[in-house]
């Protein structure tokens, strides 16, 4: 049998594992993935491989008494075998009162995260477009260091209650450094998409060639609170620390950035300026994402924060019913819109600033405020009457993106960004905020 | 081949809905299963595993290897997560495969296969080697690998006195219900507790004629209690001051002759853990945050406990001192470094004072990084990275002792499974205690102004180890040779070389312990490994403390 199954032969999997079971309920989650990857260093190819993947997880249900089990082996005694050992270890769970029994069959919005160009990578296509790399940071005496990953694969559900869903989709994550060989410069780019074909490594190359470059000679100059241009990469980084925190159990229970004085949640504040709005949205075609969450509830476009205020805390379906409110799974993907400014114009409009194009390292210090402290990295700039003046020597910060974002100038155009932190696609303006805090310099380059 | 799934640790910190994740390997199994297999009744025995291991040393051979290694593993893990009065879950899993690395036209190709049978070894051995010809293609320097003789036939053990997966669930659910209870009656609010238990079975093989034979095991108890004041809106938590260990279950025995005196009631623990002790403890100081008084910023002596000052070595010494990184490997993603070669060459880098000796090891009792050989074969021993306060070494494995001019590797090579392939991963780091005789009270008389930090807090360093910044999980300012009460909002920034400079003042052997971290991660694909960090309470003076509040 295939590793990647197409919907039908999911669907006959998953009827045929839930034909054994004898629980009250039973829920099956099952994917299938094929991953390879390609890691280069100091201009060498450093390790390679690939994996492929496939599993079964079976939960069943006595009651409240809940037992899972998982297997990567899909013939009729393993499959039996895999729903008994969940009855068995369900049977010896203590009862879990945070279980609320599995959904009725869900509608789910149609999204295109497949692509067959990424699906049919194969090693020599990684060596190709790596090599594309390569040559040109070799032919520039400059070292790099890479990495490439792509994935295909589909994940499906179905439950004794009859609901079912199936998602494929595909994705590729191409990360480099580019530094220079007396170690004064680094230059950095990151892309990630679910298109392989989208993916122009000689076109990335040359960004972070050109930033490793530009970013050589570094001046040191004061720490401070400055007005700065948050490439992206650099932004994003900072609003998962938001999404994290969009979580109403942790609001509700007094913990979280998202409660407030009295007992109250922030729920329908404005805590931000107006011009932010971050959704969710699985049907995005820039960022497509699965329709459905891994507990089964459907996905739709859900607004987070729209102008400024809080219009979404994720519920669990455990939560929501303690609480009498909708259930609403955490999103999929995040997106956050933005203006039709490009990179050059906030440039061209900033009399005084530093442009970050990367951030790093970066930890909540207060999670009462969601204080995070990171530093900058592989190419800062000084801008002075609207122009690059020269690099910068790297800051740390400690900022709150939630103060960064009542400190708003200006958006740019959203673009899809990987994160460095989490390894996650988002769609991200560049930003340009005033009186953003770095508290030190730092001799890294 | 197996799933590599990651479970939501929702005992560290709220807000990481996506980004804390527990790596769990493999396939979940029940804890009799886990129990059986921890005392080597599943599968195959070393006999087997020997017949297996050649079929692939002469498989790769007859393809064009130049040399090979095997590793045979079985991972088990079972990992228990608790909140308040109820279990969230408990993780019982199984990992079992085949790891081949070899060299061929001096190029390194590596493969695995969850098939341990003769035909499923032989072609992954195959397809190791088709690998490395591949890469080869791209390749213009070839691999210098450091001899190694061959060890024959040895087994190495942990040694454990209670094996952990031998003891019930429901005891470990007891004890953790228990630690909640505690926590709640004192003054929590919410209270989150797990147990990590890993036991790992390597059988290594290798060209150079080893077969080594590990039982690897491994415990970590740990809880996050918080305190709220929901009129104010207000919230602090509190992290156990336990340390992961390479050990089994008598860890958790809380034996009062492993106990170390601090002050304000406060306790270290060395290589036993009272876990309701420290929770009862943790409770009130929780409490006691939420109305701490804020830090004034300034210079302050520090005195950091050992279970703080771990992560500052790991981060500021551990890591730099990794050789990959300082030649540029790791550049894309953890960094480089700036203890760089031009600097260690010079005999005369002053990292830190005079008082610092930072040795690397792999040999240290109940640690975390102990086992007999690494996984390249390499027998593991203790050596100088810190001496006198001067860079002297770094951390390197076989293909790499060539460029610092040595014939020998220094054995810290791992790999966190064995579809994983091995790379060079930091050993134990440890700060020297101190010759003379000085417990903390003694430290503290002696300090004017200056802040007592114990617990691991929130961490960040750059790229190139030099800036960093670091919490801790508790705050007491001292004044004029004694303790006056609690801070809040505490987090030192300095520059590792300044730091390490400052070093005033250590403690004696009597009060050293080890910190440890268990999922530290590193490469991309990312790879967890556990290391502990041992040191006495250490005096560092005049750094730079900044106050985290800010108002929104």
């Amino acid at each position: 049998m295939a590793i990647i199954l197409t919907e039908a032969e999911a669907k006959a999997l998953l009827t045929k594992v839930l034909s054994y079971s004898k629980a009250d309920e039973c829920e099956v989650n099952l994917i299938g993935e094929e991953r390879g990857n390609l890691r280069y260093a100091r201009n060498e190819v450093s390790t390679s491989g690939s994996l492929i993947n496939q599993n079964l997880q079976v939960q069943s249900a006595f009651g409240k008494k809940v037992g899972v089990a998982t297997i990567d082996e899909f013939d009729d005694a393993s499959l039996e075998k895999v729903v008994r050992r969940s009855e068995e270890l369900a049977k010896l769970a203590p009862e879990n009162p945070e279980y609320v029994g599995v959904l009725g069959p869900q509608q789910y919005l149609k999204s295109n995260g497949f692509f067959d160009s990424t699906a049919k990578v194969t090693p020599d296509t990684r060596a190709d477009v790596v090599a594309k790399s390569l040559e040109l940071s070799r032919a520039e005496n400059l070292a790099a260091a890479g990495f490439l990953q792509d994935n295909y694969g589909y994940s499906a559900m179905m439950n004794s209650k009859g609901l079912f869903a199936y998602y494929p989709s595909t994705n590729v994550n191409f990360s480099l450094t580019v530094r220079t060989n007396d170690g004064k410069g680094s230059g950095y780019v990151a892309r990630g998409y679910s298109d392989f074909n989208k993916l122009d490594t000689a076109a990335a190359t040359r960004i972070a060639i050109q930033k490793a470059k530009g970013s050589a000679e570094a001046r040191a100059i004061e720490p401070g609170k400055y007005t700065v241009i948050l490439e992206p990469t650099a932004a994003v980084v900072l609003l998962e620390n938001i999404f994290y925190n969009m979580d109403a159990r942790s609001a509700d229970e007094g913990r979280s950035y998202f409660s407030k004085a009295g007992g109250k949640s922030r729920m329908g504040d404005k805590i931000v300026d107006e011009r932010v709005t971050i959704y969710s949205d699985p049907t995005n075609p820039e960022l497509p994402a699965s329709p459905w969450s891994g507990d089964g509830q459907a996905q739709a476009k859900t607004m987070w924060i729209e102008k400024g205020v809080v219009k979404n805390l994720a519920y669990s379906r455990y939560w929501a019913q303690k609480q009498g409110k909708k259930p609403l799974p955490y999103p999929n993907n995040m997106i956050m819109a933005g203006g039709t400014a490009s990179l050059e114009d906030m440039i061209k409009s900033t009399q005084r600033g530093i442009l970050v194009t990367k951030l790093w390292y970066i930890r909540e210090v207060d999670p009462q405020t969601i204080l995070l402290t990171g530093l900058t990295r592989d190419g800062t700039f000084y801008i002075e009457n609207g122009k690059i003046k020269h690099p910068v020597k790297n800051f740390r910060f400690n900022e709150s993106p939630i103060i960064m974002l009542n400190n708003l100038e200006s958006l740019g155009k959203p673009e899809r960004v990987l994160s460095t932190e989490s390894d996650q696609n988002y769609l991200i303006p560049p930003m340009k905020i005033r009186e953003f805090t770095f508290t030190s310099l730092s001799d890294a380059v | 081949m197996q799933r590599r799934d990651f479970i939501q640790l929702s005992g560290l910190g709220v807000g990481s809905l996506l980004a804390a994740g527990v790596p769990v390997l493999g396939n979940s199994v029940s804890a009799e299963y886990l129990l059986e297999a921890s005392g080597h009744g599943v599968g195959i025995d070393n006999a087997a595993k020997k017949r297996l291991a050649d079929i692939a040393l002469n498989a790769a051979k007859s393809k064009g290897a130049s040399y090979t290694d095997v590793r045979i593993g079985r991972y088990l893990q079972q990992y228990v997560f608790t909140r308040e009065n109820r279990v969230q879950n408990i993780s019982n899993a199984e990992s079992f495969g085949v790891g081949i690395r070899v060299i061929a036209n001096g190029t390194w190709g590596f493969s695995a296969t969850s098939n341990v049978t003769p035909d499923g070894i032989a072609k992954c051995a195959e397809t190791a080697v088709a690998i490395a010809k591949a890469n080869a293609k791209l390749q213009t320097e070839p691999v210098q690998l450091a001899p190694q003789k061959g060890v024959g036939e040895v087994v190495w053990k942990t040694p454990i006195k209670k094996n952990a997966f031998e003891i019930p669930v429901q005891q470990k659910i007891d004890l953790l219900m228990n630690v909640n209870g505690e926590a709640m009656k004192n003054g929590a609010a919410f209270v989150t507790s797990n147990l990590f238990f890993v036991n790992e079975q390597k059988y290594f093989a290798s060209t150079d004629g080893s077969y080594i034979d590990q039982d690897v095991h491994r415990i970590w108890p740990t809880f996050t209690v918080s305190a709220v004041d929901r009129a104010v809106g207000k919230f602090k938590t509190r992290d156990a001051l336990s340390s992961p260990m390479g050990m089994g279950y008598e860890y958790l025995d809380g034996l009062a002759s492993e106990k170390i005196k601090a002050p304000n009631g406060l306790v270290g623990y060395r290589n036993s853990y009272d876990m309701l002790e420290d929770a009862i403890l943790a409770a009130k100081q929780a409490k006691e945050k939420l109305t701490a008084k804020t830090v004034q910023p300034g210079k302050y002596d520090l005195v950091l406990d050992p279970n703080h000052l771990g992560l500052t070595i790991h981060e500021s010494v551990g890591h730099p001192t990794e050789l990959d990184r300082v030649l540029g490997y790791e550049a894309n993603y953890a960094g480089t470094s700036f203890a760089t070669l031009d600097k260690w060459k010079t005999k005369s880098f002053n990292y830190g004072s005079k008082l610092v000796n930072i040795v690397a090891d792999k040999t240290q009792p109940h640690t975390l990084g102990t086992v007999g050989y690494d996984d390249e074969g390499v027998p593991c021993k203790e050596w100088d990275l810190i001496k006198d306060g001067i860079l002297v070494n770094y951390q390197a494995i076989r293909d790499q002792v060539a460029i610092l001019g040595e014939k020998e590797s220094n054995g810290c090579c791992y790999a966190d499974n064995w579809d994983s392939v091995q790379f060079q991963r930091m050993p134990n780091v440890s700060l020297k205690a101190g010759n003379e005789k000085r417990s903390v009270f003694d430290m503290i008389k002696g300090v004017d102004k200056g802040i007592y930090i114990i617990g691991r807090g929130s961490y960040s360093i750059d790229q190139q180890r030099y800036n960093f910044q670091f919490g801790g999980q508790l705050f007491y300012e001292i004044k004029n040779g004694e303790i006056v009460g609690m801070l809040d909002d505490v987090a030192y920034q300095s520059n590792t070389q300044e730091f390490w400079n400052s070093c005033a003042q250590l403690c004696d052997k009597d009060d050293y312990r080890t910190f440890g971290s268990f999922f530290d991660g590193k490469g991309q694909p990312s790879q967890v490994s556990a290391v502990s960090h041992g040191s006495a309470t250490t005096r560092f003076n005049g750094v730079n403390v900044i106050n985290t509040g800010r108002k929104i």
